[in-house]
């Protein structure tokens, strides 16, 4: 129904002149108007260079190891030298309590964790491992999903009927489910084929596992996609003249479905961030003592009381990392696919 | 003054003390009745007093079972004392040690009415081995006959170990050799008497019938425990087991801990199993700091290294990590120095055969002063193992987990790679105790069984206590010295005729595993018992903590 609507559609008015343009440059230019994802690429952008910048920061600014327990540590508040670990020393004296948010750049911005960590570092440097996790294992996702999507769809029959039900295995378990269980299991012992080995503690498990359990959920659309495109003319006509069956991949499959991966790309990293912060709020993700948005929730969780800042300055940053990513996304596809009426905001 | 005005004061003060007994007799009725309300985040497993081996039901058999010998229901040190129960005194063993005569006493009923008998006795002796009693190969392994138990439990007999005579209503137990302890081991819940028709299988869910003032109702682990006065139950020894406060006990099961602690605080329960969370420690402290109560606890917390396994297996590495720990820490992710102790040693303070002892540490001698991370790193390179990797496990709870998160910063610190591997609390303590597994170094606590110092130095430390393989080797470390070995079975035997002369061994038995490094102490814990404004008469028995049928709620 959305397919029979979009290819009725009428050529839009505002649309600039689009004679010698190719078909990115244009799709650079419909992303460009996009105002809302712009400013959301904006955010994005500045978050990503914040988090490169974690080690300039836990360096040169607040002078720090995030890394290393500091409970014996002291700051400077207001000029005044105070412990990271308040002992409590009212009442019965129980109870040691982190440093609040200081609001100074320099010592302990966002507070300290229950280590006396300062949350700001370890929050720069979980960017970046929940970065990286959501875009490797969304580029996992997409590089094998599209893959076994056009091999699917293209050669069918039994080719089609294996990766299928291959797909359709993976697909049965519910994806929180799988990627728990496979990280409960991995996350203990690591993982070894012949030479290939991925250490326990090692970013390398959760991407593979991550990247893994999303690719069903890619690789069906393409499968569909190449289903149909198997069926057009253009492709017909390419069989007639004799083209290979490589050339066809290439030239005339793969260049049509490749945007669909890249619609697929800012959505999964998304989804992949989100799903990194759940297994690692669950300790089957990032390990000790490397951090990542979903490991500081988990340090913040003991902390809600009196705490709260560090749970929820990596809850915000998820937040608007995964809203940014979204209406970038968003944006992509109404860049690439401008058929796709229905999901189109301008 | 004469002698008729003497009589006269004499006679007066006797009445104002005969009154004012009485009206303290009558405000304690006043005081019996209503329901005591206990939280937990989970049950503790089976109801059976001969297999479980939990704090949690250990703390309620004490109102539900008896043995033939009890720990007297007191507060403070007074709690270590062992007392006759259902016996009618403590003997003192005859042949050499080997022997215990026991009288039973009469008249005593179950909570299904029937009354005790020798025969129930010789039973729940024998039901020790056939249920598998976590401690039936430790405690009771030295009764004559055990062996064989030991290796058939189904049908255990203990011939000649346990033998009854219903005539005389004695019970007499054998023993291999001397053993100072076993009177201790007959008053812990595992030696409870049960009927002589008791399933010899695990009870589970079911309670068994028991002679204490109160017995288990109904048993629900996904919702909750009911305890109900024993109808049956009449005092013969108000130190073995007292009368009861409350009507009725129940322990509620599923609410999280920071819920339990707002139940509290709003007077919808009124105690909680659970430690309070350490975001809620200041509250407690301040705001409802007379319904806290403190308690040092005899027991320490420790990071078992195995000696037997890279890079433990060097002691100068094992004694660089404990150079470099800094107990101050440690401290903190406990709650502060009002709940914990930095502690350098096994036996903890005021346990029979403690004596204040620190070498690690910058100023060594009876305290400990500060971490000494430069003489750890040099320990490190002189013991050949720097850049080695070293996985801390620990349970996954967040106390556990900080300081398993601390140990990892300590060891990346004086040189070696280290990872955190936290396992859920159900499996951890018998997943680090098999050699299987391959566990170099674990966050662990050990908590007193019974008051004597060879509870923690053999149990602990002892070859005996090693069984490669076993998920059941509570000597994690692995450690066997020979020399130090020989020295704790000395002061095992000598503990049979000199009590004192044997703890001053065992401070030496203490010193020597601690010179070795088998494990890193941490601190001392002490225990935090929160309950509502309405708890009364709050008793801290050391032996078995909050004695909680001797409080009040109304």
């Amino acid at each position: 129904m959305t397919e029979a609507f979009a290819d009725t559609a009428p050529v839009r008015a505002a649309e600039p002149a689009t004679v010698g343009a190719s078909p990115w440059a244009l799709a650079r230019r419909r992303l460009l108007r996009n105002r809302v994802a712009m400013v959301m690429a904006g955010v994005l952008a500045l978050i990503v260079a914040a988090c490169l910048c974690a080690p300039l920061y836990a360096a040169h600014v607040a002078h720090t190891e995030p890394f290393r327990s500091h409970l014996d540590a002291t700051t400077l508040v207001n000029g005044k030298r105070v412990p990271v670990m308040e002992q409590s020393s009212t009442g019965l004296g129980l109870g040691v309590t982190p440093i609040g948010p200081t609001w100074d750049p320099r010592h302990y911005f966002l507070g300290a964790d229950d280590q006396g960590r300062d949350v700001a570092a370890r929050l720069l440097y979980g960017g970046r491992n929940s970065l990286l996790i959501g875009a490797a294992s969304a580029l996992i996702t997409c590089f094998f999903a599209t893959s076994i999507g056009i091999v699917a769809g293209f050669f069918g029959g039994f080719v089609d009927g294996i990766l299928s039900r291959a797909l359709d295995v993976v697909w049965a378990f519910p994806v929180y489910l799988l990627a728990i269980s496979l990280s409960t299991v991995l996350i203990a012992k690591g993982f070894a084929v012949g030479p290939f080995r991925l250490e326990s503690g090692s970013l390398f498990l959760p991407i593979a596992i991550i990247g893994l359990v999303y690719i069903p959920y890619v690789a069906r659309p393409i499968r569909g996609e190449v289903l149909s495109l198997r069926q057009r003319e253009f492709v017909e006509a390419a069989i007639g003249l004799g083209a290979s069956t490589w050339r066809l991949l290439w030239s005339d499959v793969l260049r049509n479905v490749i945007t669909t991966a890249i619609v697929f790309f800012p959505l999964m990293l998304a989804i992949d961030m989100l799903t990194e912060a759940a297994l690692s709020f669950l300790s089957i993700g990032v390990q000790e003592p490397n951090a990542s948005w979903g490991t500081i929730i988990l340090d913040g969780q003991g902390l809600l009381y009196t705490r709260p800042a560090v749970a929820l300055a990596p809850g915000i940053a998820i937040a608007v990392t995964v809203l940014a990513l979204n209406v970038l996304g968003d944006g992509v596809r109404d860049a690439l696919d401008p058929r796709a009426k229905l999901r189109r905001t301008d | 003054m004469n002698r008729v005005g003497k009589i006269l004061v004499l006679a007066s003060v006797a009445a104002v003390a005969a009154a004012s007994a009485g009206a303290t007799g009558a405000q304690r009725l006043d005081h019996r009745g209503g329901t005591m309300k206990l939280l937990a985040k989970a049950a503790g497993g089976t109801l059976d007093p001969q297999v479980n081996y939990t704090l949690q039901y250990w703390q309620l058999y004490q109102a539900t079972y008896d043995g033939l010998l009890g720990f007297k229901k007191a507060g403070g040190n007074g709690a270590f004392q062992v007392v006759p129960d259902l016996a009618e005194n403590l003997p003192t063993p005859t042949k050499g040690g080997k022997t215990w005569v026991f009288k039973l006493r009469k008249g005593i009923k179950f909570s299904n009415g029937k009354t005790v008998t020798v025969k129930d006795v010789v039973a729940s002796m024998q039901r020790i081995f056939k249920v598998k009693s976590p401690t039936s190969g430790s405690f009771y392994a030295g009764i004559v006959g055990a062996k064989a138990c030991l290796a058939k439990p189904s049908t255990c007999t203990l011939k000649g170990g346990v033998v009854g005579n219903a005539k005389a209503g004695t019970i007499t137990i054998n023993l291999t050799a001397p053993d100072p302890e076993f009177k201790y081991k007959l008053a812990v819940p595992h030696a409870s008497i049960v009927p002589a028709d008791s399933p010899p299988t695990d009870a589970g869910t079911k309670a068994l019938p028991g002679t204490g003032a109160y017995y288990f109702a109904s048993y629900n682990p996904n919702k909750q425990l009911v305890m109900k006065r024993n109808p049956y139950f009449k005092v013969w020894s108000k130190d073995a087991m007292p009368d009861g406060y409350p009507d009725e006990i129940v322990q509620s099961f599923g609410l999280t801990v920071e819920a339990q602690i707002t139940a509290i605080e709003n007077g919808q329960a009124d105690w909680t199993l659970e430690s309070p969370p350490a975001d809620r420690l200041n509250e407690i402290g301040t705001k409802y700091a007379s319904q806290a109560h403190i308690e040092t606890l005899t027991a320490f917390w420790y990071a078992p290294m195995n000696t037997r396994l890279a890079p433990f297996d060097n002691v100068k590495a094992r004694q660089a990590v404990s150079y470099a720990i800094d107990r101050n820490a440690l401290v903190k992710i406990f709650g502060g120095p009002n709940l914990a102790t930095p502690s350098c040693q096994v036996l903890p303070p005021g346990f029979p055969g403690h004596v204040d002892y620190c070498p690690y540490t910058k100023h060594p001698g009876g305290e400990w002063s500060g971490a000494d991370i430069a003489k750890a790193k040099k320990l490190v390179q002189q013991s050949g193992t720097k850049g080695a990797k070293v996985t801390v496990l620990s349970s996954d709870d967040e106390v556990n987990k900080g300081v398993a998160v601390y140990l990892q910063s300590v060891l990346n610190q004086i040189g070696y790679k280290a990872s955190v591997k936290p396992i859920s609390g159900n499996i951890f303590f018998t997943y680090v105790q098999n050699t299987k597994n391959k566990v170099q170094i674990n966050v662990q606590q050990w908590y007193q069984d019974y008051p004597a110092a060879s509870d923690f130095l053999y149990v602990l430390f002892g070859c005996e206590s090693f069984h490669p393989g076993s998920d059941s080797s509570i000597n994690i470390a692995g450690f066997c010295d020979k020399g130090i070995n020989a020295t704790m079975h000395k002061a095992l035997k000598l503990s049979i005729t000199n009590e004192k002369a044997a703890n001053r061994l065992w401070a030496k038995v203490d010193k020597a595993v601690t010179d070795k490094a088998p494990m890193a102490t941490l601190f001392t814990p002490k225990h935090i018992d929160f309950v509502s404004k309405r708890v009364g008469n709050f008793t801290f028995s050391k032996q078995f903590y909050w004695l909680v049928d001797q409080s009040w709620v109304q």
